[in-house]
């Protein structure tokens, strides 16, 4: 944040052109794997979970300028409290019902 | 008028909680007075309404009012967006008052569980209006988190580090990370059974698809943290109070935040202890049931800090120390019975009976509402500028103690007698003496109610007997008690630099607790607007149309609620400069009175209000 | 700095303001990412609730999948060349390229209003089953989101015509491209968990 004008400050096209080339890359070759069937299902599903999460850091810094210097850093700790979150909500909630589902068909 | 909202629906809910005790004291082996349809209603809108509409409004009124005080700040961080969260929670609570006059309200309980709550099993409105209560007043609350924590986050005082803040804000602080992060669960799983209900979709439905579990698992990844969020804030009244009435500094400040922050993050670990017996393995039941225990520890310490700050203080027993007592007593005994509910195979014996309805009301009554009751008529001083009746407040807390011991003991022992909650009447006759206590204890807290509204009637009309002419009439230790009462629409005219933990006590014993300045700035105050309230009457027609499916009346109010959002974010001069002159004249009054303060009784410490008046710094 | 400049030019104290709306916007769209997280738990717990009926294999289109996700992931660039646009405090440029984001944001949403239209027609609808309840709600819950930038995107638009580059404006703006990129990751997501996983 810029102290005399208090909106953020974007000086160049840089970031969102490389962001663009790299989520491009990063979504072709998932989709490549479906559309040529190229993987068995379990590693397919790896790979596009790993692509996924790395598309979300590139959009995370590239776009959002997120990183460890110029983000306040409330909110980057505000962002690590719902990644973790996420983590309990979601893998708790799989865990559950999964378990419910191996149990009593539910 | 958060708490004003509060207060009413505090009736409200009671009245619903009077009419059960009294239905099940009557209803052994014949039907009572009440029908079944219209008993399930008012267990519903009980719960409802005590949760969401008592609750909820209590403890964001007393943050509204004290936090950013506590803090050194002149208001919260978006107070237009406060607005809108007080008239959205407004229009959740209009919908359940207005179901009891137009159509009927829903008889799913408070939580209400799909099957049961889907459409095929309960058409009608009912459910309808209890959704859209919920999701539009829910998303007052999101809002209300969010504002909470910037103000915390961004708005203090020079000098108020984190670990400088009252424990109040620091109870504040999580709740607000609490309600930002649980409420999207409630959304989600309330919004899910509306489009099931609404739109025939097949989340919850037993053909086609639909996964009921999955309702059970996102409401309670809500309600437990829910809990957190209603007790917290009472935990920080019970911290100021404890402080201030045993004359002794809070004992085990960084214990008493460290705990909060572990409540905070262990309330999202321990949600399946909400539903132990509905099939999950041993493996999941035992980890969540480990959970569940550990949480306790945490306020456990929180207990033992707040009896370490009573030992060697000189105790005064003032309404809201009374109430702090009878919490600290009272709260155990729910605790226990929660650490016991907390192992599985216990839990398999006593789920759904009234041993559980009595472990969570000895939650709630002794830890949530003995909070905000000593909050109240701990703050009601510094909003209003008088105190309140203490020989009423007195009488209300011995009510409501005596009551919630006969009202809720008995039903301990019902529920190891197995009888299951919401029971609307029963045969077996072992079970009807208790619930004749019970019946009596509701009557007596009926009569604590009573005296609340006595002695907030004599309260005002003494009021010129009891003024606080100083702002500090507790001879307090935190920064709101440095503001006059009431406080200036601007909190404070200078802000405060702040040295130390306790900053306001701090400030009396280095002696510049009334400084006045040589002279005043302009301060920038948010402009009046109806917009929030215009936001809040169309979010209540919207859930109304909603409810009865009148589509062109809901698109109408959404593209209300869009042009007085447009209309507000397109207004680029939303506060009025209040000139320093106007600051000064207010300010000299003020001084004027601090001359006229007699000694406070509480005091023998240096430095406190009723000094000569100070004179000008120049 | 030019004039244009100095009118996002503010106070210190004003500062502290936009920094609070800033911060208070990125703990709105955390609760956001809340929501989504549980919409994404009940999509992947009732994906195989297909009940006899269409599956994602039946309904999916994995060439659709793709340009929507060129769309969005184009109007995300558009969107920084804006943000950059309003830093050089170049209010043409900025107008443009809010008109090209919001261009490519309309056709996904178009594209995304066919799909939905076209699987309802073939009675592939979100009544038809859980698993169709659960990727309708997900996938449309998104759709909304963007419609709703669609909506705050011509607000902006209309304020910058009609008050120029200010720094209320400017402020608006930058919260508005958060929501926007915010908008593109939960789109990575989706496309990561049910599109290509539904036709693998």
């Amino acid at each position: 944040m810029d102290a005399t004008s208090g909106i953020p400050v974007e000086r160049t096209l840089k970031p969102y052109l490389i962001g663009i080339v790299l989520a491009l890359i990063l979504t072709a070759i998932p989709f490549g794997i479906v559309a040529f069937g190229a993987m068995e299902r379990q590693t397919a599903l790896i790979v596009i979970a790993v692509f996924a999460v790395i598309q979300i850091l590139v959009h995370l810094h590239f776009f959002l300028h997120i990183d460890f210097r110029s983000t306040p850093r409330e909110n980057l700790i505000a962002l690590a409290f719902a990644c973790v979150l996420i983590f309990i909500m979601v893998g708790g909630s799989l865990w559950i019902m999964f378990d419910l589902y191996h149990r009593m068909m539910v | 008028m958060y708490v004003m909202v509060a207060l009413v629906m505090l009736m409200r809910g009671f009245i619903d909680a009077a009419m059960m005790r009294s239905q099940q004291a009557i209803a052994y082996n014949n039907e009572g007075y009440l029908p079944p349809g219209h008993f399930d209603q008012i267990f519903s809108s009980h719960g409802t309404i005590m949760i969401f509409f008592m609750a909820m409004p209590f403890l964001s009124g007393l943050i509204n009012l004290i936090m950013p005080q506590q803090i050194g700040s002149r208001d919260v961080a978006f107070p237009f967006m406060n607005s809108i969260s007080l008239w959205l929670t407004t229009a959740g609570a209009g919908l359940v008052l207005i179901s009891l006059v137009i159509g009927k309200f829903s008889t799913a309980g408070w939580t209400g569980y799909p099957p049961y709550s889907g459409s095929q099993y309960t058409p009608g409105v009912g459910v309808d209006y209890w959704l859209w209560a919920v999701l539009i007043s829910g998303i007052g609350s999101t809002m209300s988190g969010i504002n909470f924590l910037v103000t915390i986050v961004k708005c203090r005082a020079p000098g108020m580090t984190m670990f400088r803040l009252p424990l109040f804000t620091w109870t504040v602080f999580v709740t607000s990370i609490l309600m930002i992060f649980a409420f999207p669960a409630l959304t989600v799983a309330c919004g899910a059974l509306m489009l099931d209900r609404t739109l025939g979709f097949h989340f919850f439905t037993n053909e086609a698809g639909g996964n009921m579990m999955n309702y059970i698992n996102l409401f309670w990844l809500w309600g437990h943290p829910e809990v957190y969020i209603l007790i917290l804030p009472a935990f920080g009244v019970f911290s100021e109070v404890v402080a201030v009435f045993s004359q002794k500094r809070l004992f085990g400040y960084i214990s008493l935040v460290l705990a909060t922050m572990a409540i905070g993050i262990l309330s999202f670990t321990v949600w399946l202890h909400r539903f132990f017996t509905m099939g999950s393995s041993a493996r999941v039941n035992s980890f969540f049931g480990t959970m569940t225990t550990i949480i306790a520890v945490p306020t456990g310490v929180k207990v033992f800090d707040w009896l370490l700050t009573m030992y060697r203080g000189r105790i005064i027993f003032k309404p809201p120390m009374l109430y702090t007592l009878g919490f600290l007593v009272t709260f155990v005994i729910g605790g226990l019975s929660g650490v016991l509910l907390a192992l599985p195979p216990i839990d398999y014996l006593m789920h759904n009976t009234t041993f559980l309805i009595a472990h969570f009301h000895n939650m709630i009554i002794p830890g949530v509402l003995f909070g905000y009751l000593a909050g109240y008529m701990f703050w009601f001083p510094k909003a209003f500028g008088f105190k309140l009746n203490e020989w009423w407040g007195a009488a209300s807390f011995w009510c409501w103690i005596i009551g919630f011991y006969l009202a809720f003991m008995p039903l301990y022992v019902l529920g190891l007698l197995g009888m299951p909650r919401r029971m609307e009447h029963y045969e077996i006759a072992a079970w009807q003496p208790h619930l004749i206590v019970a019946a009596i204890g509701a009557f007596i807290i009926f009569l604590g109610i009573v005296c609340l509204g006595v002695q907030l009637a004599v309260s005002i009309r003494d009021r010129n007997k009891a003024l606080d002419l100083t702002g500090d009439p507790w001879n307090g230790r935190s920064l709101e008690w440095a503001t006059s009462s009431p406080a200036a629409p601007y909190n404070f005219a200078v802000v405060p630099q702040v040295q130390s933990i306790d900053a306001w006590w701090d400030m009396k014993a280095r002696g510049v607790a009334y400084q006045r300045p040589a002279e005043y700035e302009d301060i920038a105050i948010p402009k009046n607007t109806f917009i929030g309230a215009v936001i809040g009457g169309a979010g209540f027609v919207f859930g109304f149309a909603m409810v009865w499916y009148i589509w062109w009346l809901a698109i109408l109010c959404l593209a209300v609620i869009f042009v007085a959002i447009v209309i507000r974010a397109s207004d680029d001069d939303t506060d009025y400069v209040m000139p320093a002159s106007e600051v000064k004249k207010i300010e000299d009054a003020r001084f004027a009175q601090l001359a006229k303060a007699p000694k406070n009784e509480m005091a023998d410490d240096p430095g406190f209000a009723g000094q000569p008046m100070p004179e000008p710094s120049t | 700095m030019t004039a244009a400049a100095d009118a996002m030019t503010v106070t210190p104290q004003d500062a502290q303001k936009y920094e609070e709306k800033e911060f208070g916007f990125w703990l709105y769209l955390m609760s956001d990412a809340i929501i989504f997280a549980c919409l994404f738990a009940t999509y992947l717990v009732m994906v195989g609730n297909a009940a006899g009926g269409p599956t994602g294999k039946d309904v999916f289109s994995l060439e659709r999948a793709a340009a929507e996700t060129a769309l969005l992931l184009f109007s995300s660039t558009t969107f920084g060349v804006a943000a950059v646009a309003l830093s050089q405090a170049d209010r043409p440029k900025v107008l443009l390229w809010l008109a090209v984001t919001f261009a490519l944001g309309a056709g996904f949403i178009v594209l995304e209003f066919g799909e939905f239209a076209g699987m309802i027609a073939e009675g592939a609808g979100p009544d038809r089953s859980g698993f169709l309840s659960a990727f309708f709600t997900l996938v449309g819950t998104h759709g909304l989101h963007v419609s709703v930038g669609l909506l705050w995107i011509l607000v902006m638009m209309g304020q910058v015509l009609f008050k120029g580059l200010t720094a209320p404006v400017a402020s608006r703006v930058m919260r508005l491209g958060l929501f926007w990129h915010f908008l593109d990751i939960i789109w990575v997501v989706i496309f990561s968990v049910v599109y290509l996983p539904g036709l693998l």
